[in-house]
């Protein structure tokens, strides 16, 4: 499953997603199952705008003292007997792990859910170095399965029909019984359980994800629904925490407050089935839990977000309701935006992380409906931020000069209201000419974006102008 | 004394749907506006503002600014010009204290049409009649940036003989966004699909919408797909102006 970035492809990779069957049947229980159950959710607590102000301020608080954070965060986490290690970049943190690994001489490695493993793209790293990485959440596994990569930041494998998935378990788990019932969603569940049981017996080292990192006690915080991150983080020897700068946290008090708006907005449970907490390895008298508690601290381009206009997007607690609710995403799915990070979200982080040049078409492919803004927990201004990129790549030269020359030349004339009017005045009417008969044009040149799918409507004759100007001067006459 | 209300045409109305205009001069001179219709106008840049175009964007403002700000009232009949003026105009300016504060005194007078009746002017009922089942698109800007929903429901209920069918998923975009639909025409297509099906899928017989953009894009598709669906702006039908042609169709 290399990971190939195509963001730049974004709008081949586009075309491509919406002639695919599959995929598009799969997609609409995107459309029609998170947002049904969000709203209940809402619906059901009256306070929940006023958590997301909460929400909003603890993390704009944590951003503005992000190294304080930080700072005490890794004193605690030693303090517990565990030890934090600071990547400066994907290469870093792959490394880092690594060695980890091998210090232990791991050779399977059991994984928690993680946006991060997917951003250093680990999996094929240490598939390279003869280690076996092993997904243990269900959608992850799956898509492990089919050499893909996660198509939803909270449901890897949404873009998968179930049909689909009983496929690919009769192709790999050739061991079970043919004539096994898989109809179900629970026999897939229970038959990947059944699989991955030995699995995580036998692992050397876990590596977990986290939503949050607490800076009060050094504790990493992980909320899932399968229960398979508590066994990836308890049973091996080692257990690797990998996470981004942002999820710091100051205290436990500001992480729950936080939790009561994440898993409401993400499935529109009141809380995920698992919330769990880890704080350093094996204490003396402890029943379970690894021998090393390691962490990753990522940065990997989000110091430089800091006191930029792209800082409110460190906010994010990656709940996925903003691609739940929009109509690009619902169209295309995740796997057209080329990278980790799909729908608004992405279209904001991607080109921080990677660069305008190469991420430059998402903040593009968006029509500015609102509605990510409008459902995100912790406010953050998305459309807002979409902007501002393409202000970015409008200073840089980057968009196409075709569309730079169409505009300008728009806004030479809208500048000039006289001039407008009177290029307008010529325009207008012989447009309406030619759509004169049917009220609608079925195709014109320079305007094949429009009418490849839809008929462009004829203006009705002249402009208002043209016509309020000629009113009023019929008035001046008659008085 | 009557308000002193300036319309901001909007660019899309004054080059293709003038009707739209004049229906908008009605509803406010009956309910008792004097309505001027300053001629220095064009667009209010958001084709330049979303492609990233500051520079123009902030030429076009200001001189906006400039031809509107001697009167009382700006209303506009489309929720997302009077969006670009009431929530963006002001943020144009953070760094001219003077440029600023017009901004923000011209944004605070600054309505779309349906809300400008409904929430300044308290108009409750409308003296128009059509017998037809109509259902309504709520336009992004509109409804997320200046909260208009209930509004054009409740003055469209006051209309003889109107009954109303909502369509499933009647605040979901159509696709348009300006530019959108034609740099990414394959995706508007799809999402404007989608948009028609649920408009057929009411059983109405009359879309109606307070953008013209949207409007366009939905009424082009629908004809696209042979629909008889009649495509009008909702100020058209509150105005009671309804007898020429509706969007995309022929003289009659
Ligand atoms: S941007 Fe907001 S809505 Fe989207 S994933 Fe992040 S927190 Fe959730």
């Amino acid at each position: 499953m290399t990971q190939i970035i195509t963001t730049s492809n974004f709008k081949s990779n586009a075309r491509t997603a919406l002639d695919d069957k599959n995929l598009q049947k799969a997609l609409t229980h995107v459309e029609r199952g998170f947002i049904g159950k969000r709203r209940s959710a809402m619906d059901a607590l009256p306070e929940f705008d006023q958590l997301r102000d909460n929400a909003r301020d603890i993390k704009n608080h944590t951003l503005e003292n992000l190294d304080l954070y930080l700072e005490a965060y890794e004193e605690k986490v030693t303090k517990s007997g565990g030890k934090v290690h600071w990547a400066a970049d994907a290469e870093e943190a792959r490394n880092q792990i690594l060695k980890i690994c091998r210090d232990v001489g791991a050779k399977t490695v059991t994984k928690g859910k993680s946006m991060i493993a997917e951003e250093i793209g680990i999996n094929d790293f240490l598939e390279e170095n003869k280690i076996e990485p092993i997904e243990t959440d269900l959608g992850e596994y799956i898509i492990q399965l089919r050499g893909e990569t996660p198509s939803h930041i909270i449901a890897p494998a949404v873009h998968v029909l179930k049909e689909q998935v009983e496929e690919d378990f009769r192709r790999v788990h050739t061991h079970l019984p043919e004539a096994r019932n898989l109809e179900e969603p629970e026999s897939l569940l229970d038959e990947a359980r059944k699989v991955l049981r030995e699995k995580f017996l036998n692992a050397d080292v876990g590596i977990t994800g986290a939503n949050f990192l607490i800076a009060e006690t050094g504790t990493s915080v992980i909320v899932t629904n399968e229960g398979n991150g508590d066994l990836t983080q308890i049973l091996p020897k080692v257990h690797i925490v990998l996470a981004s700068i942002e999820k710091i946290t100051p205290t436990l008090e500001d992480v729950s407050q936080i939790l009561r708006v994440l898993a409401r907005s993400a499935t529109g449970q009141d809380m995920s089935v698992y919330t769990t907490f880890s704080t350093g390895p094996r204490r003396e008298g402890d029943p379970d839990g690894p021998e090393e508690y390691h962490v990753i601290l990522l940065d990997n381009g989000r110091s430089n977000m800091i006191g930029s206009e792209f800082q409110d997007m460190l906010r994010c607690i990656r709940c996925g309701s903003c691609m739940n609710h929009c109509p690009v995403y619902h169209a295309v799915g995740g796997h057209a935006y080329g990278w980790v990070y799909p729908g608004p979200m992405g279209a904001v982080l991607t080109p921080s992380l990677m660069g305008i040049k190469d991420g430059g078409q998402l903040p593009n492919a968006s029509t500015f409906c609102g509605r990510c803004e409008a459902v995100c927990p912790m406010r953050i201004p998305l459309p807002k931020m979409m902007r501002s990129w393409r202000e970015r790549e409008f200073e840089k030269h980057l968009n196409p000069s075709l569309q730079r020359w169409g505009l300008k030349a728009w806004a030479y004339f809208a500048k000039r209201p006289k001039l407008y009017h009177l290029a307008m005045s010529f325009a207008i009417p012989v447009l309406s000419k030619i759509g004169w008969k049917k009220g609608r044009i079925k195709s014109l040149p320079f305007a094949g974006g429009w009418t490849k799918y839809r008929d462009l409507p004829a203006p009705e004759s002249r402009t208002f102008q043209q016509q309020w100007a000629q009113r009023e001067a019929l008035k001046q006459e008659a008085k | 004394m009557a308000h002193k209300v300036a319309l901001f045409v909007t660019c899309l109305v004054d080059l293709f749907r003038p009707t739209v205009g004049f229906a908008t001069i009605k509803l406010l001179e009956d309910a008792g506006c004097d309505v001027v219709v300053p001629p220095a106008q064009t667009c209010c840049g958001q084709p330049a503002y979303n492609s990233g175009d500051r520079e123009d964007t902030i030429a076009i403002a200001q001189q906006l600014i400039k031809t509107f700000e001697p009167y009382d009232y700006v209303v506009a009949p489309s929720g997302s010009c009077a969006a670009m003026i009431k929530k963006h105009y002001p943020g144009l300016f953070t760094d001219d204290e003077a440029w600023q504060a017009r901004a923000q005194a011209l944004s605070d007078k600054t309505f779309e049409l349906v809300s400008f009746l409904s929430d300044v002017l308290k108009v409750e009922n409308i003296d128009a009649k059509l017998d037809k089942n109509v259902t309504y698109h709520d336009s992004c800007s509109g409804l997320r940036e200046l909260g208009i929903s209930a509004q054009p429901r409740k003055l469209l209920a006051s209309v003889e003989g109107l009954s109303l069918s909502e369509m499933k998923d009647s605040d979901v975009c159509c696709g348009f966004g300006g530019t959108f639909c034609v740099k990414y025409s394959d995706i508007s297509n799809a999402i404007v699909s989608k948009k028609t099906d649920n408009i057929a899928n009411s059983g109405a017989d009359m879309l109606l919408a307070g953008d013209l953009g949207c409007l366009m894009n939905m009424a082009g598709k629908l004809k696209r797909q042979g629909s008889n669906i009649e495509v009008r702006h909702v100020a058209e039908v509150l105005a009671d102006m309804t007898d020429g042609p509706a969007i995309a169709e022929a003289k009659k």
